[in-house]
């Protein structure tokens, strides 16, 4: 019985593997139809903006860009004047650089004061270790919306108890250090416990070799922890800088919507409100926009859904 | 970890040079204090005065941000190497105890002031006046609760919360399991889905105003999509963000557009990492693809799509921007709760009622983030 059972078994398997397979064929075809419509659907929003932000006004303003499938080579032409306009009418020349001058160093800033604080959490030995990390992650639950004003006051007037200054009136709205810190504040919980997961399971055994061979902690931090880090960091770097880059509320709220401050979202949202129905020029600063997020996107997918995945997923 | 640390003391201990002898180390430390203390002065300094050039409303814009930029980025960096060479300069006993606050001091010096204190004074502002100088007790909460506006607001926002996550994960997880199975493509397919991810609100809403862009008759041809097809289907056109209540929905799409690629991309990663010995084995058995799908994959990331749909969750209830830049939320009526409070506090200068409701958001999320806190460490207590 029990030699002759494993014989039987082998026959069956063979077309059951076979009738897998073919389902598998009929199965694809649908996989691949159904994987095309949510695609095609997915795309059609900016496929649609990318399309009218190159065709000329009059055009744009008497048929709809997807006239342009079935008449490609329209009698207008294609056109990039859009693009000048939008950068030059609508300020999003001077816009585009306040958003780098906001963006990257409210990433960088936060990544590094995280790096440190997690390195110290993971490996160095000090009072009030752990609290002070549950304390830190339990700042995650703090919506930013709530924290928007009492920092514009300290901003505008600082803060005191009695005659004590506790915070002095830095006049700081308006002011790129006044955004980046506010975007460092709000990036840092969730930074540090990302880094604290990562730098802590590094194996400790480089960390000890290190030691011995007489190197200290700002050392060993610098030249060993950050390069072997660089994925977890490039991760929460893409994420922090898409977030920062792509964000209205606190750049408005810090920097304002003055022409020479705005970033481009303010410059964006200004634009919607007063040339709502220019859509030639609203389709193109759209894409001005969503430029530099998009290369860094593609360039760095990897390391984004990595961080992703280990922010959301944990193993 | 601990181990590591009590090898510390010892690492520390063989490291430590010989004490000084003669006058050449006394110079050698005099130099060392002068320099301690000299570096990171001259370079607040130089940050100070090039902080005084960025206000500089008339300098030259390219350099305005470049200098901003560098100062900004070279800042954080020098603040933290000055803070270890002052730190080398303390007595050796001391630095080794001193040095960890110096890693963790500017992290928990901003969290204090940018997180920590705003609660606080959030909290006790919501008490007082529009002005926020006298109490008045609880009235600003009554307000929110009674205010059509407000109630509005808290109603679409429960319509937020409850379908951005349903329709996000739902698509987010039939996406990932379809695209799993191509034998090609899956990557473009997968970053099509999460271009939007990239995008900002701003962006985003520009993208879908033109989607549902409508003009009345005699104001020219209409050149939204929707009512492309309305006209191709022969009916009239509709202006689509003016039908209540189905306009909330509208906006809601937009969201769902944005977030399903954060959702399908997070669950792509869960899926693939059900061992395939497992779903083999099941189909060996004879399960349908159907039956795989409910009993095994979605069984064995059930703690993913819980994490990815709290997360949807308190996006849904912070969401701002799309309401904002889609305009007029009070005629409408797509007003909620966040996009209430930044009206509150800055179009109808109230600062009393602006906080109230900001404590009210933030009570609303402190459950949700508490069940994924707890969640985290069960998970890392497994792990």
């Amino acid at each position: 019985m029990s030699v002759a059972e494993p014989l039987p078994a082998e026959p069956t398997a063979v077309p059951t593997r076979r009738r897998a397979a073919g389902e598998d064929r009929q199965g694809s075809r649908f996989v691949r139809i159904a994987v095309l419509v949510i695609v095609i659907l997915w795309i059609i929003p900016t496929l649609g903006v990318l399309i009218t932000s190159f065709r000329p006004k009059a055009l744009v303003d008497s048929t709809g860009w997807w006239t342009v499938f079935t008449d490609p080579f329209q009698a207008a032409g294609w056109t990039l004047e859009n693009y000048g306009l939008a950068l030059d009418q609508g300020g999003l020349g001077n816009a585009f650089l306040n958003s780098l001058a906001v963006a990257i160093p409210a990433t960088v800033i936060p990544i590094a004061i995280a790096a440190f604080a997690a390195y110290a959490f993971s490996w160095m030995d000090f009072r009030g270790r752990y609290v002070m990390f549950v304390a830190v992650v339990g700042l995650l639950v703090v919506p930013l919306q709530m924290a928007l004003i009492p920092i514009l006051r300290l901003y505008n007037s600082g803060a005191s108890i009695g005659r004590l200054i506790v915070f002095p009136d830095l006049d700081l709205v308006g002011e790129f250090l006044g955004v980046w810190l506010a975007h460092t504040a709000f990036g840092l919980p969730l930074a540090i416990y990302l880094l604290r997961n990562y730098i802590g399971s590094l194996p400790s055994s480089i960390i000890e070799s290190a030691k011995i061979d007489g190197a200290d902690h700002f050392t060993i931090f610098w030249r060993l922890i950050i390069p072997l880090s660089v994925p977890a960091l490039a991760a929460f770097a893409i994420f922090q800088f898409l977030w920062v880059w792509n964000d209205l509320l606190v750049a408005y709220v810090f920097l304002g919507g003055t022409q020479q401050n705005r970033v481009l979202t303010i410059a964006l949202a200004n634009l919607v409100g007063s040339r709502g129905v220019d859509w030639h020029l609203l389709t193109a600063a759209a894409f001005i926009s969503m430029g530099l997020p998009l290369i860094v996107f593609f360039a760095l997918q990897k390391y984004f859904v990595r961080g992703l995945t280990a922010g959301a997923v944990k193993g | 970890v601990r181990t590591s640390n009590d090898d510390v003391g010892g690492a520390v201990g063989v490291v430590q040079e010989p004490p000084p002898t003669g006058p050449q180390t006394v110079v050698v430390s005099i130099l060392r204090v002068v320099g301690a203390i000299a570096i990171p002065i001259v370079g607040f300094v130089i940050l100070w005065l090039s902080y005084d050039f960025l206000r500089d409303a008339d300098a030259n814009r390219f350099l305005r941000v470049g200098v901003a930029i560098v100062v900004g980025v070279g800042g954080v960096f020098f603040l933290y190497w000055g803070m270890n060479r002052v730190i080398d300069f303390l007595p050796a006993r001391y630095r080794e105890s001193v040095r960890p606050y110096i890693f963790v001091g500017p992290a928990l010096v901003i969290l204090a002031v940018f997180l920590i204190y705003p609660v606080i004074n959030t909290i006790l502002v919501s008490l007082k006046d529009s002005l926020g100088q006298e109490y008045i007790g609880l009235d600003n909460y009554r307000f929110v609760f009674t205010n059509e506006g407000m109630l509005r607001s808290i109603r679409n926002t429960f319509g937020w919360i409850v379908i951005v996550p349903l329709l996000g994960v739902s698509i987010g997880l039939a996406f990932a399991t379809l695209a799993d199975r191509l034998r090609r493509g899956e990557a473009v397919a997968k970053s099509m889905i999460f271009l939007p991810m990239a995008i900002s609100f701003a962006g985003a809403s520009i993208t879908w105003r033109l989607i549902f862009s409508f003009r009345p008759q005699g104001f020219g041809t209409n050149i939204g999509l929707l009512n492309g097809i309305m006209l191709g289907l022969g009916q009239d056109p509709v202006s689509w963000l003016d039908v209540k209540p189905w306009n909330n929905l509208f906006l809601i799409v937009i969201m769902v557009w944005m977030q399903t690629g954060f959702a399908m991309v997070v669950l792509s990663a869960a899926i693939k990492a059900i061992p395939d010995e497992i779903l083999e084995a099941a189909r060996i058995d004879g399960a349908s693809e159907l039956q795989v799908f409910r009993r095994i994959i979605v069984p064995s990331i059930l703690p993913t799509i819980a994490v990815v749909t709290t997360y949807m969750v308190i996006n849904a209830m912070k969401v701002f921007d799309i309401v904002f830049v889609m305009g007029s939320p009070e005629t409408r009526g797509t007003e909620v709760i966040a996009e209430r409070m930044i009206d509150w506090f800055f179009i109808s200068n109230h600062d009393g009622r602006g906080a109230a409701i900001a404590v009210i958001l933030f009570l609303a999320v402190i459950p949700v983030m508490v069940v994924n806190i707890r969640r985290f460490r069960e998970e890392e207590a497994i792990r």
